[in-house]
Parts: structure tokens; sequence; C-alpha cells
């Protein structure tokens, strides 16, 4: 398979129009696409490629970018875009009506601090705020994974089980701005990993309306199925490894990417690029004879509660590393996932890297060398790294 | 309430779409000036195959309870302020596959003048294949008649109990200065004129904005009977232009205004949102006055602005 040298932002947008050309037998391919740092180079790739049946809408805005690809994909053709920061927030209403048309749009988020005060670098707190919404969520940590997981998230997004949006992110500059090798399969091989997109709810001859009123018995049904179709999510994605590695010849990352786990101690649960740097401080201590795993969490939503158990059973200690705040409450990674550790198991949260900080091993050999003193969990910890 | 002999006689002939646009049961105030439109709307339209767009506003109400739908063609009831962007996404792949689906946008006046205009004017520029309808109550009246900056001067609203100060916003020239193939205003009273046009942007490409008077009895206090009269007298006095606009230059004025003062005082009396709040015919004169005489410049038409 040719090796491309590329961005992150460039893999995610390359991934996208291979995607796009898949559907030139079907409705074709339409996004809707504004620029934010860092997520621009994303958008001007895609804007410089030609895609057979597709169109890329220069929008005005982040709500309207997301509102073409909402008409685009409700009138049954696949579709993409990409955000961060202040463009997703300012986009979530119409993300929110995506999820609620069961649209299976895919974006791109190169995660961004939230400002004002303005701040461009990395901080998982945009994606976040999207926990609720009903959209599928993945984080990747390198090049590879940012491009087989935007391909793979348009075949979760649309498969009839699921069909709902995908968010798949990656750390801001520290991945959508590194150049590294990529494996670019051909159209060919993309076309029969990505058969045509078929959307049933998408407005074609009969008079049904889209996204129309309905009342508490009828929201709470379509609450519950979507949830269950979430739920659903994590066997499709298995799925979807196994016809991957058929046509590419590679298995895509897992959902849970652990990292000497089983038979560690301690371990390091985090998300995005933290979970690279997290591998490398185990392999450190390991050499020390200290028995420390990493769990790099890449599905988070759905979340995977019933493996999580697995992997945390029986561990001394989990270190909960977070590149965000939840203001008033403590890490949102951490939040979810402490609760599925055994009572007797110290869970302690450490927030670093929050607003872009520069994550290195010695900070977490620092944080690990304070965990293994404790002998209880502590309140979660903002952890300023220089 | 269909065909009404209030639409000046507008009855059911075998050139009509064979399915009203708006079905009986649908969820509109009687005398709701949008439900004249989708009337004239089905007859215009015939068997031109249609989607449409619908944002937050009354028709978003008025297509009923899921899974039942008072729209009679494939609609998607968008975000507020996302209109024109979802359309865009939906003539662009309606585009892609070669279909000759026309795309509808029904949007108030909040989701056009206010929320809206910055997607609005996006589209304009971008020139998309969409037929943008603004039916315009002149309040937000989906959430019980609050001002909007299409209210005008003098009207009382539960956001301006004592009457609007400002005066409404020229929606007309705003969408002509983005030099769209098509733009017009349409008098529900004037039907012929109206099917001419909505016939005309029907099949026109490109960007098509179209301003419709929509009277609204519950947030005008008006007559329910008297929404077609109201349209009239507000033609009549010269406070509702009917013209066209080609291509942001062509200006043509297609009702001849008698400029009636006793047209205007009889708008006013019938509604009584503008009752106590000290608007009369002699302090709107001016300003109709003054933005007919643009309408002059602007459509080479040296006609006096006033005629006694």
């Amino acid at each position: 398979m040719p090796v491309e040298l590329i961005s992150a932002n460039h893999a995610a947008a390359l991934a996208a129009t291979l995607a796009g050309r898949a559907n030139r037998t079907a409705r074709g391919f339409c996004s809707g696409v504004y620029p934010i740092t860092p997520s621009t180079e994303c958008m001007e790739y895609l804007c410089g490629q030609e895609i057979e049946k597709g169109k890329v809408v220069r929008a005005d805005s982040e709500h309207n970018a997301m509102g073409i690809c909402i008409g685009a994909s409700a009138s049954g053709a696949r579709s993409f875009t990409t955000t961060c920061s202040n463009g997703l927030a300012y986009m979530i209403e119409n993300c929110v009506a995506a999820a609620g048309y069961r649209l299976p749009i895919v974006m791109s988020v190169a995660n961004r601090t939230l400002g004002p005060p303005w701040n461009i670098w990395a901080d998982h707190g945009d994606s976040l705020m999207m926990r609720d919404l009903g959209w599928l969520q993945l984080y990747s940590a390198d090049n590879q994974e940012v491009f087989d997981t935007v391909l793979c998230a348009f075949k979760l997004a649309e498969d009839p089980r699921v069909m709902m949006p995908a968010l798949t992110c990656m750390d801001g500059f520290i991945l959508s701005h590194t150049m590294a090798q990529v494996e670019v399969p051909s159209q060919e091989q993309v076309d029969r990993f990505l058969p045509p997109t078929d959307i049933p709810q998408r407005l074609d001859k009969s008079a049904h309306t889209l996204g129309q009123m309905e009342t508490p018995h009828q929201s709470v049904v379509h609450r519950m199925q979507h949830h269950q179709a979430m739920l659903t999510a994590q066997q499709v994605y298995a799925e979807i490894q196994d016809s991957f590695e058929e046509v590419f010849g590679r298995r895509p990352a897992d959902p849970l990417v652990t990292y000497r786990a089983e038979d560690a101690e301690t371990l390091i649960v985090s998300m995005g690029t933290l979970g690279v740097t997290a591998e490398r401080v185990v392999d450190q201590l390991r050499e020390q004879g200290q028995a420390v795993g990493s769990v790099r969490v890449r599905m988070f939503r759905p979340v995977l509660d019933g493996d999580l158990r697995k992997i945390f059973a029986g561990k001394k200690r989990i270190a909960v590393l977070d590149r965000d705040v939840s203001i008033g409450f403590g890490g949102v990674l951490w939040g979810e996932v402490r609760g599925f550790a055994e009572p007797a198991t110290i869970v302690q949260n450490y927030m670093v890297g929050v607003g872009g900080g520069d994550v290195r091993p010695e900070h977490m050999l620092t944080l690990l060398a304070e965990l293994e003193q404790s002998h209880e969990s502590g309140a979660p910890q903002i952890v300023e790294v220089a | 309430m269909m065909n009404e002999p209030a639409l000046n006689g507008m009855a059911y002939t075998e050139r009509d779409r064979r399915e009203p646009l708006l079905r009986p049961g649908n969820s509109n105030c009687g005398g709701c000036g949008m439900s004249n439109l989708m009337q004239m709307l089905r007859r215009a339209a015939a068997d031109r195959e249609l989607k449409m767009v619908v944002p937050a506003c009354c028709a978003a109400v008025t297509s009923g309870g899921f899974p039942e739908s008072a729209f009679s063609i494939p609609t998607i009831m968008s975000t507020f302020a996302s209109a024109a962007s979802v359309a865009t996404g939906v003539a662009a792949v309606a585009q892609l596959n070669g279909e000759e689906t026309r795309v509808i946008c029904l949007a108030g006046d909040g989701g056009t003048y206010d929320i809206g205009m910055g997607t609005l004017s996006a589209a304009a520029e971008r020139n998309e294949d969409i037929l943008y309808i603004c039916y315009d109550n002149e309040i937000y009246g989906n959430t019980g008649g609050q001002r909007s900056s299409a209210t005008p001067v003098g009207a009382a609203t539960t956001s301006t109990l004592r009457g609007k100060q400002e005066g409404k916003k020229d929606i007309l020239g705003i969408m002509a200065a983005h030099r769209i193939p098509y733009a017009a205003s349409i008098s529900l009273a004037h039907i012929d004129d109206t099917l001419r046009k909505l016939q005309f942007a029907l099949d026109a490409k490109g960007f098509r904005f179209l301003h419709v008077l929509s009277p609204c009895p519950t947030g005008w206090k008006s007559e329910p009977a008297m929404g077609i009269e109201l349209v009239r007298l507000a033609v009549r006095s010269g406070l509702f232009p009917v013209f066209e606009v080609f291509d942001g230059e062509r200006y043509l004025i297609n009702v001849e205004p008698e400029f009636s003062a006793e047209a205007l005082t009889m708008y006013l009396a019938l509604q009584r949102r503008f009752r106590n709040t000290g608007v009369t015919e002699e302090s709107l004169r001016p300003s109709i006055e003054r933005y007919w005489n643009y309408l002059r410049l602007m459509s080479g038409r040296i006609v006096p602005a006033r005629r006694n």
C-alpha cells in the first residue's frame, strides 16, 4: 500500500475524499466547510479535491456548515465536515439537530481550548461538550489512526443498526499539524470497504416531515432507540475492524487500546496523544520493576463500561489523565470511568495539559510517584505543566 | 377553509396540483396568511417536484405532530437560523443527481429578518438554487407575538407594549443588494400577480426571494376574515409596495397604489395592535413617500409619489 507523508488534518480530509468518491454510484457527496485553527488545513485540503458527484460548499459559519451537511445527508448524500473549539460551540445547535435526524455525518475535530481568553492549543473540552448529544466519539493518537478512524467512522455511522453522526477527534497541532507516514489505500479498496450509503429517512418521494414536533412519549421512544443504537456501536465496530482488515490487510486500532495492562498494578487512563506518552512512561517504569500499564480510551461514546470494568478489575491504583476540566467537578474522563473501578482501587484524577500544556514523560513520572505513596483516592487535581 | 371566496374567487381547477400542499387538518389559526399562500403555491407549483425546508416558525407547527404531516411534500424542519443552509445541501444533492426538484424555504420574518439573516445572505451570495419564501406576519408569532425587525413602527407586541419605535427593515432592498436573479414582494390580495410571480420564481434558477405580507389575526388583533382585505388596504395606501427586482438592478412596480389616506386609516383602525400607540395616517405618510421616491428612482417610473 502506498505511503504518503501527510499531516493528520490532511489524513482526515483524504479519508473523507475517498469515502465521498465511494458514494458516486449512489447520491454522491456534499459537505459544508468553514475554517478555524487548527482544523483549517482539513477543509482546505477538501476544497482542493476533485470529487466525482461531489460538492464542497464554502459556508459562512460553522453553524451553517453543519446546516449544509444536514441538508446533504437528509438528501441521501455522504457528508463530512471539520471544526473545533469555538467553531464547534457555534455549530453545536445544528449538531443536536443532526443527531436528532439520525444522519450519519462524520466530523473531524482538531481539539482546541475554548475561549476567550483565546488559546489555540490542544484541550479536549470542545468535543467533550458534545458528550451527551447522541454523536459517536472516537479519539486518535497518530496520523494513521486518524485516517483509519475517519474511514471506519463512515461505516459505523452509516450502519443501519447505528445510523447516527460520528465525531473523530485528534489533538490540535500535536497531531493535526504533525507530518507522518500514512498508508493510503486505493479508491478501489475504499469502494469495497465502504459501499454506497443508504439513509432510509432521507427526503425522497414520500411526503414525510423530518424533525417535526412530537409528544413526550414519542420523544422518550426516540431517545431510547438512539441510546440502544449507540450501544450496538461497539459490536458493529468489531465487525468493521474485521472487514477493514480483510480489505486493507491491517487492523484498525481497538476501541480501548491497552498497553502492558494485564499484569499491571497501576494503570494510566487517558485519551488522544497523552496515551502515547503514557506508554513511554509505562516502559520506563517497567524497566525499574514497577507493574504499570496504560489504557487509551479511543471510543468515548458509547462508553465501554463492560470492557473497562474487566480491565480495571484487581488494580491497586488508577491514574486518570484528563486534558480537560469540567469546572466545579474535575476531569470529564475521570467522572466517566471512576465508577468502573473496584471499591478498593485508588482512583486519582490529574488534569494535565489543560489549555494545551506540553505533557512530557517526566510530568507523568512525578504524578505516578505521588500516586504510589497515596492510600486513598484524593480530590481531582489540576496539574500545571511548564 | 380551502378555496374560500375571500381569495378573489380563486377556485380549484384541473391545472392545480392534485393534492393540496397544505392539507386539511393543519394547525394554522383561522385567517392565517400563510394558509392562503400555500393554497396559491399549490396552483403555481402544479406538478413540479418540490422539497421544502422549514425553520422554527409557525410553519414548523403547521404540519402537526409526528408521524402525520399536513405538508404533502418531503419536508425537513431545520433549526431557527438554518433554513437557507439546509436548503443549500438539499439543492446541491438534487443538482448532483440531475434532479429537477425545486427546493423551497418557507420561513417567517424572525427566521428571515433576524436570526437567519446571515444564513440567508450567505446563500444569496453563493446564488444557491433555492426559492426562499418569507411569510411575514411582522412578529414572532410562534412564541406569542414579540417584536422582530419586520414589525412596523407603531405596532404593539408583547415585547413592545406601547408600540415599536423603529421602522421595518427593508428586506427587499437587502436582497436586491445581493444581485440575486429574482426578488419580489407578493400581495395575497392580487392573485394574478401572485400566481405569475410564484410560477416565475419556481422556474427561475439561482437564488429567488419572495416577500409575502402575511396577515396574522392572532398577533395583529384583527378579524380572521379580514386578512386579504387588510393586505389590499396596505397595498392601496402605499404601505406595502408590490414590486419585483431582477438581478438586483431592474426594478418593476407591479401595482400602482392610489396612496389613499382612507385606506391607510382603515388599515390601522382594523387592527388593535395599532390602537393607542400614537401611530396615525399622518405619522406614517412621510416614510411611505420617502420609500416610494426611492422606488420611483430605482424603477425609473416618473410618477408623482402622491396623487390627490
